[in-house]
């Protein structure tokens, strides 16, 4: 039995389809497939050419990527006691011993405080700007609106100059509330005009009859608006976060010492002794970690149409 | 339940007089419809009352007591939307409770289930309290809101069009439900449409709307019966009362410029020759379409009439209604 539909694509048109699809996620992903191989190879076969597609796994990179290490002579070597743990033996093979930790671990720690912090703050302050725009009177809304989005309307780091002086001058310079602050004030602005596009959706009625109801203006915004801007909140979310998590230019500029997030941190490790890539892709691929976690746990929230069907029009 | 009253109410959106110096009682007890086209200013009056809208002018009591200052909460009214009327990421059940876990009544959770089942039983929609209210159709919709107004103990309700969004039989069956729940409980409801059928068959009192101002309130006997002017006198009656010349016939009260005439106020049988153009037969009514010297009139005939298009029927007005060249009634 054959049936035709319209709207329902012919075999011949999803397997083409899904051949383009394929072929371009082969693109995208193959970047990231280098990346997490290298991470796992050893230094010679890292850079081995051609490049090497089978290779016997080897946690280096990653021993290096959490260690300091000091080469040692090889009467040196013999002198020390047998190696306790898996991970100096395989620093012992290269004739190096373990001095201490890295400083990737607290790098690492400075990206989550810095870049979950500032996601929280903007969807925030977000969330209510974009609730005040879409449901109060506010004088000068379309001015302040535009105003807001024209933060936007260059890089942000056609002005790492001022913003670099301000920072120093207020003490803000390698902290974290200082760059907080700042991923702050470059997200807000989308995270108000992608949230009150989602609130405006929402019609006023709900908030209407939970007042009636007996609830105050806040608590209605609390338990009707807010469980339905969901969706809105979560993609705003992950916007924010990606961009806070990932961005480098202002990173490198103001952090040094302690607020050094990871990504300026991830390139200084290739210097430490000799070109180490396994331990540079070691580095990144844990990077890539968190904002995936974040994006898998919010998923659902991205498709959109939670409400759908609820409203009648 | 209270008595609620609107005094000298005026409400401008922009350039737009939505509610005109309109002052009416609503008595306790009452089942009040307001009654007038699109635009005429129902809503607004709803909005009003409850406090979703602050008025320009006038007051409004309930039970005695000034409440144009206070929020909504404070007004203890309950309303039911013509749309949008539940929250979507809530239960049926959470739907029906959220008035009673409100700060204002606190209500304790075995209470809460206790009324949730009884008004849920009343309203049929008992196997569905576990559904999101997402997962429902559009006649559940409507009476899981109008139950949850039904779970308060209001000074009024409110009622926005609640049928209107419903299919026919639906809807001439909440309508019986609802009057049925309104004489138990003697509530005071104030109830919007512009369904003349609902208008007529719920309502203690009818006000009619137009253009924002209150032109006539009063039974809807009265209404029908004793419109004040032609605009009221065409909001109710099926088929519309037909306005022709005052001239038409002899015996017009002296400056009436049109005469209306509703279907009884038709004698057939004796009076001017009108010629039949159309019969249509309804099943319970059978109208007639006449044409009397190029005016055209609709009225009604016995169920079995043999009268063919062609005929000729003679008619003359039993009682009509006349109004002067304004539109007010002057006989």
């Amino acid at each position: 039995m054959s049936s035709y539909s319209i709207t329902e694509p012919s075999s011949r048109q999803k397997w083409v389809a899904g051949s383009l699809v394929i072929f371009y996620a082969v693109i995208t992903l193959l970047p990231l497939v280098w990346i997490l191989t290298t991470g796992f190879k050893s230094p010679v076969d890292a850079i081995a050419y051609p490049p090497k597609v089978m290779f016997e796994p080897s946690l280096e990179g990653y021993v290096n990527l959490f260690t300091t290490r000091t080469r040692v002579s090889q009467e040196q070597l013999e002198a020390l006691p047998p190696p306790a743990t898996w991970y100096e033996e395989i620093v012992r093979n290269r004739d190096m011993v373990i001095a201490g930790p890295s400083r990737y671990g607290e790098r690492f720690l400075n990206s989550v405080i810095i870049g979950f912090g500032s996601t929280f703050l903007s969807v925030f302050l977000g969330t209510l700007a974009a609730y005040a725009f879409s449901r109060f009177k506010v004088p000068l809304k379309d001015d302040l609106l535009f105003f807001i989005l024209s933060t936007r309307m260059m890089p942000p780091i056609a002005v790492a100059i001022p913003i670099f002086l301000m920072f120093r001058t207020l003490g803000l310079s390698d902290t974290h509330l200082g760059m907080i602050l700042l991923y702050t004030a470059v997200n807000i602005s989308l995270a108000v005009w992608l949230l009150k596009g989602f609130i405006d959706e929402i019609p006023r009625e709900y908030e209407e009859a939970a007042l009636i109801d007996g609830y105050t203006r806040f608590q209605a915004f609390y338990k009707v608006v807010l469980p339905q801007a969901a969706t809105g909140i979560a993609s705003t979310a992950i916007f924010c976060l990606i961009f806070s998590w990932n961005e480098y230019a202002f990173a490198v500029l103001l952090t040094s010492g302690t607020a050094q997030t990871a990504p300026p941190f991830i390139p200084t490790i290739i210097g430490v002794g000799g070109q180490d890539w396994p331990a540079v892709a070691a580095g990144a691929t844990l990077f890539l970690v968190p904002v995936m976690v974040f994006t898998i746990l919010l998923r659902k929230h991205l498709l959109r149409g939670i409400t759908f069907g609820a409203v009648r029009k | 339940m209270s008595e609620v009253k609107l005094g000298g109410l005026s409400k401008t959106f922009d350039d737009t007089v939505a509610v005109d110096d309109v002052t009416m009682t609503i008595p306790n007890g009452a089942f009040v419809t307001l009654l007038g086209p699109t635009g005429a200013g129902k809503t607004t009056i709803l909005r009003l009352i409850a406090g979703l809208e602050r008025p320009d002018q006038g007051d409004v009591t309930i039970g005695g007591r000034s409440v144009v200052n206070d929020t909504p909460a404070q007004r203890n009214v309950a309303m039911v939307f013509q749309q949008y009327s539940l929250y979507p990421h809530l239960t049926v059940r959470d739907n029906l409770a959220f008035p009673l876990r409100s700060p204002l009544l606190k209500t304790p959770e075995e209470e809460i289930d206790r009324k949730v089942l009884e008004v849920a039983e009343v309203l049929r929609i008992s196997h569905k309290l576990g559904n999101k209210a997402t997962n429902l159709s559009g006649g559940e919709m409507q009476r899981v809101s109008i139950g949850r107004a039904l779970l308060r103990d209001p000074s009024i309700y409110l009622m926005d069009e609640p049928l209107s969004s419903l299919d026919a039989k639906l809807r001439s069956d909440l309508r019986i439900e609802l009057k049925r729940i309104q004489e138990n409980l003697g509530a005071t409801l104030l109830y919007v449409t512009h369904d003349q059928i609902e208008a007529m068959t719920m309502a203690t009192h009818v006000g009619v709307l137009d253009n924002g101002r209150l032109v006539q309130f009063g039974t809807p006997r009265e209404i029908y019966e004793n419109p004040v002017n032609l605009y009221v006198a065409g909001r109710l009656g099926q088929p519309r009362i037909n306005v022709l010349p005052a001239d038409l016939f002899a015996g017009a009260p002296t400056g009436a410029k049109s005469i209306g005439l509703r279907p009884e106020h038709i004698a057939q049988g004796e009076g001017k020759a009108s010629r039949v153009k159309r019969v249509e037969h309804l099943g319970d009514q059978t109208r007639l379409h006449l044409s009397l010297d190029g005016h055209d009139i609709v009225t009604l005939s016995e169920h079995h009439t043999t009268i063919e298009p062609g005929d000729t029927v003679a008619i003359q007005p039993r009682n009509p209604l006349f109004f002067d060249a304004s539109g007010a009634r002057i006989a």
